[in-house]
C-alpha cells in the first residue's frame, strides 16, 4: 500500500472555457507528502483538487489518486473548500458542521448516533473548538468557521486532505494554528496533504515540495527550487525577483497566488 | 359550539390542515437554507394557472395545481437554471403562467367563486376525495423526505463539502423542487396561493431564531405551522371569518414573538454577532467587505 503514489498525474491538461489552464502536468506525489500548490488566481488550483476530488474531468492525460482513477465521494479523502459566508441565521451550529464529515451524505435515519457524537466530540477538542462548538456556525468567525472545517475533513480519517485556501482570512495567530494542525497529521498519520494557499510563508516549515501553476507551464520541486528569480521569470515570461528576507519570501514582479490579483496581473501570468 | 367538530366538513379540514401543516413545517428549514422563498411563491402561483385551466376543463382545481406546480418544479429541475437565474426565470414564467391563468378564469362563468378558492385557500370545503389525496400526498413526501433528509440538508447548507463528499447535489435540488411541488399543492389548498409562505417560510423563519439545533428548528417548525393552521380553523369556525387570514396571523404573531424572544435572548446572552476569540479578526462577514486585500 504504501508504495502507491497518493496522486500521479501523467501528462495531464485541463481546459475549461476558452483557455488551458494547465498543460501536461506531470507529478507523482509519494504518500505522506505535504505539497502547497500556489499559483495567480485563474490558473487552476481550485480545479485541480476537483479533478482529485473527481468532480472534474481531464480534458487530457490520466490522473490517479491513491492508486485509483479519481472517484467521487472517495471516503479516503478529506476536503476543506474555500471558506463562503454562512447566513447568521442557518439553524446549524459548530458541531453539525463537523458532523456533516461523519454521515453527512448517508441517507436515512442515524443509525449509530452515541458514537457519531464521541468522534465529533473527540474533533472539536483536537482543533480546540468546544468552546464554541453550540454557537451557531454563521455567527462564527473565519478562523473559527475554519477549525470546524478542518475538523470536518479529517472526521472520516482520510489518506489524502486537500485544502483550497484555509488561510485565507485569518490572521496570522490562527493562520500558525491551522498549519500546525495539519503537519502535525501529516506526520504523525502519514497523511498526504494537498495545500493550495496564495502566501507560502506560513507553511514553509512543514512542506516537503511546492507546485506552482503559472497558466499554463508549471514547475514543482522543494521551495529553494522553484521559488527562485530563475524559475519564476522563465514561467512567468517577465522579470520576478525573489527574495528570501529573513527566512521569509518574498515575490516582486509578480504574484504567486490569491483571489484579487493586482490590476492587469489577470493575463501578465501567459 | 364544540358540536361544530363533530361536523364532517370540519373533520376532514382538520386533518388535511394536519397533513399539511407537518409536511410544510419540514420542508420550510430547507427553503430557507437555500433561499428559495420566490421559487415557492412562483409554484404556488402556477398553481393557480394549472387550477383555473382543470376549471375550464370541468377537472378538479386541486389536481389542476398538483400538475402544473409538479410540471414547473419538473422544468426548473430538468432546465438545471443556476441559482442566480433562477428567480429571473421563475419570475418572467410565472407572470405569464398567471396571465394566462386569469385568461381560463374569465373564461369560465365560475369565475369569480372559484378564483377565491384558489387564491385564498378552501380548506373548509376539502372533499373525502380532497382528503384521500392529500393523505397519500403527504405521507409520499413525508417518506422521501425522511430519507433524503440529511444530504438534502448537508448539499443546501454545505454544497461543495457535500458536493467532494459524494452527495449528488444536482440530483437532489431536483427532487426537492419536487416534494416542494407537492408540499405547495397541499399548502394551496388550505391557505391558498397568495398566502403560500405563511406556511411554508414563516414557521421555519420563526424556528431558527429560537434555536440554531438543527433537529429542534424542524420540531419547532411543524409546531408553529400546527398551532397556526390548527388554530386558525378554530378562529374561523367560531367567527366565521376567513380560515386563511387566522393562520397567516397565528405564524406571523409566533414570527414576532420568535424575534422578540431571541433579541431578549442575546442582549441577557451577551454572544453578539461575532464573539471575540483572541485576536481573531478574520470573520467573514468583515471579510466581505474588504475582499481585495
Amino acid at each position: 500500500m504504501t508504495d502507491t503514489a497518493a496522486i500521479r498525474l501523467d501528462r495531464a491538461s485541463l481546459q475549461l472555457g476558452h483557455g488551458p489552464l494547465w498543460q501536461t502536468l506531470s507529478l507523482v506525489v509519494p504518500p505522506g507528502e505535504f505539497l502547497a500548490v500556489l499559483g495567480p488566481n485563474g490558473t487552476g488550483k481550485t480545479s485541480l483538487l476537483r479533478v482529485l476530488l473527481g468532480l472534474q474531468p481531464l480534458s487530457e492525460g490520466r490522473a490517479e489518486v491513491l492508486g485509483r482513477a479519481p472517484q467521487r465521494g472517495n471516503p479516503a479523502i478529506g476536503y476543506v473548500p474555500q471558506q463562503r459566508a454562512f447566513d447568521p441565521d442557518l439553524p446549524l451550529r459548530g458541531r453539525d458542521l463537523v458532523r456533516f464529515g461523519f454521515d453527512g451524505h448517508r441517507w436515512g435515519f442515524t443509525r449509530d448516533s452515541r458514537a457519531a457524537r464521541r468522534q465529533v466530540d473527540e474533533m472539536l477538542a483536537l482543533v480546540e473548538a468546544q468552546a464554541f462548538a453550540d454557537h451557531p456556525i454563521g455567527r462564527l468567525s473565519g478562523g473559527e468557521q475554519q477549525r470546524l472545517r478542518v475538523a470536518q475533513a479529517l472526521i472520516g480519517k482520510p489518506r489524502l486532505l486537500l485544502c483550497d485556501e484555509p488561510l485565507l482570512s485569518l490572521d496570522l495567530n490562527y493562520q500558525q494554528t491551522i498549519v500546525q494542525l495539519l503537519s502535525e497529521w501529516n506526520r504523525r498519520r502519514g497523511v498526504t496533504v494537498i495545500f493550495v494557499t496564495h502566501d507560502v510563508n506560513p507553511l514553509l516549515g512543514v512542506i516537503d515540495r511546492v507546485l506552482l501553476l503559472a497558466g499554463g507551464p508549471w514547475a514543482v520541486g522543494d521551495v529553494d527550487e522553484v521559488l527562485t528569480s530563475e524559475t519564476l521569470t522563465r514561467l512567468y515570461r517577465r522579470p520576478v525577483e525573489v527574495l528570501r528576507i529573513k527566512g521569509r519570501v518574498v515575490v516582486l514582479g509578480a504574484e504567486l497566488g490569491g483571489h484579487e490579483p493586482l490590476p492587469g496581473h489577470r493575463t501578465g501570468a501567459r | 359550539m364544540s358540536s361544530l367538530w363533530h361536523y364532517a366538513f370540519v373533520q376532514h379540514a382538520l386533518l388535511a390542515g394536519i397533513i399539511t401543516a407537518v409536511l410544510a413545517g419540514c420542508i420550510g428549514p430547507i427553503v430557507t437554507a437555500r433561499n428559495m422563498s420566490f421559487a415557492v411563491h412562483g409554484l404556488a402561483e402556477l398553481g393557480f394557472t394549472g387550477a383555473a385551466g382543470a376549471v375550464l376543463l370541468g377537472a378538479s382545481p386541486m389536481m389542476g395545481v398538483l400538475t402544473a406546480t409538479f410540471a414547473a418544479a419538473a422544468a426548473i429541475g430538468v432546465l438545471g437554471v443556476r441559482l442566480r437565474e433562477r428567480d429571473i426565470a421563475i419570475g418572467s414564467v410565472l407572470a405569464f403562467g398567471t396571465g394566462l391563468g386569469v385568461l381560463f378564469l374569465s373564461i369560465t362563468q365560475r369565475y369569480a367563486t372559484e378564483a377565491f378558492s384558489i387564491l385564498f385557500g378552501s380548506i373548509l370545503a376539502v372533499t373525502t376525495g380532497d382528503l384521500a389525496r392529500s393523505l397519500i400526498i403527504g405521507v409520499v413526501a413525508s417518506a422521501v423526505l425522511a430519507v433524503i433528509y440529511r444530504p438534502l440538508r448537508f448539499a443546501s447548507v454545505d454544497p461543495e463539502a457535500a458536493e467532494a463528499r459524494g452527495v449528488p447535489v444536482r440530483l437532489l435540488s431536483t427532487v426537492f423542487l419536487l416534494l416542494l411541488a407537492l408540499a405547495v399543492s397541499e399548502a394551496v389548498q388550505v391557505v391558498g396561493v397568495l398566502l403560500i409562505l405563511t406556511l411554508l417560510i414563516v414557521p421555519s423563519a420563526a424556528a431558527q431564531r429560537l434555536t440554531a439545533h438543527p433537529g429542534f428548528a424542524v420540531a419547532y417548525s411543524v409546531g408553529i405551522a400546527l398551532v397556526a393552521t390548527i388554530g386558525g380553523l378554530a378562529c374561523a369556525i367560531y367567527t366565521s371569518l376567513p380560515v386563511s387570514f387566522f393562520v397567516s396571523a397565528l405564524s406571523f404573531a409566533a414570527y414576532l414573538l420568535a424575534r422578540s424572544v431571541s433579541s431578549v435572548r442575546m442582549k441577557t446572552a451577551g454572544r453578539p454577532m461575532v464573539e471575540s476569540q483572541g485576536q481573531d479578526h478574520g470573520s467573514l462577514t468583515g471579510a466581505s467587505s474588504s475582499e481585495s486585500h
